[in-house]
């Protein structure tokens, strides 16, 4: 049909499955912290305010799942998947800073 | 201080970035985003051992114990903020042709890890507990 039939049909360098697999490695990151906070807020005598904020973390755990989720599905619809756009990136970074702050709330 | 703010806007403004100039080569684009991924697993590593410390070393005074876990918290929130500011500065570069920018963030954190880790081995030798 055209030149591009004869391309292949896949990244030669396989950057899609790459960054796909680092999205993998993210959420399985995400999962350790989201069962250690678990963990802690259950442990030490849970208080209502422990037991919200391991409640929280378990929310923002499946929000960064979904996210990840999304951009792995946009970076398999195409070969040569487009950018990762800013407020994905930041909601993401987001995801992680507020992971913190309930940390904070659940260790003090 | 104040480049950070500005760039904070950038952070949920995609329409800006795209008339920065022309699209990267989709690959340097994933690559970036792998090295902001890369980033944020390490945020996520400290805030891990954030909760490690609070929980795996229960004999160790409170105090040094509470400051320990936020120390390593907080070390992981500036590591994701600071992921996702590199990462629009570094396609922002990309856009306009210019070099990639230098940080001095990787040194710093090293030589934070390095103090934590110091701390720890001090703590578990001398036996700073209750």
């Amino acid at each position: 049909m055209n030149a591009d039939a004869a391309a292949p049909r896949r990244d030669p360098g396989l950057q899609p499955q790459r960054t796909r697999l680092a999205w993998r490695r993210t959420t399985l990151s995400g999962t350790v912290v989201t069962v250690l906070a678990a963990r802690s807020a259950l442990q030490s005598g849970p208080s209502p305010a422990a037991v919200a904020a391991g409640a929280l973390c378990a929310v923002l755990w499946l929000a960064f799942l979904r996210l990840a989720h999304l951009r792995i599905r946009a970076l398999d619809a195409s070969y040569r998947p487009g950018a990762l756009t800013p407020p994905w990136a930041a909601v993401a970074a987001l995801c992680t800073v507020a992971l913190a702050v309930c940390g904070a709330a659940i260790v003090l | 201080m104040i480049p950070f703010v500005r760039n904070a806007r950038l952070w949920f403004a995609p329409e800006e970035i795209r008339q920065e100039g022309p699209t990267p080569d989709y690959r340097f684009s994933l690559a970036n985003e792998r090295t902001f991924l890369a980033w944020l697993r390490t945020a996520l590593a400290l805030i891990g051992g954030g909760f490690a410390v609070d929980q795996f070393l229960p004999d160790l005074r409170w105090g040094w114990r509470v400051g320990l876990a936020l120390a390593l918290l907080t070390a992981g929130v500036l590591c994701s903020l600071r992921a996702v500011n590199h990462w629009v500065r570094c396609e922002r570069a990309m856009r306009r042709g210019e070099d990639l920018p230098a940080s001095r963030f990787p040194a710093v954190l090293s030589l934070v890890v390095a103090v934590v880790a110091v701390a720890m081995v001090l703590m578990v030798l001398v036996g700073w507990e209750r």
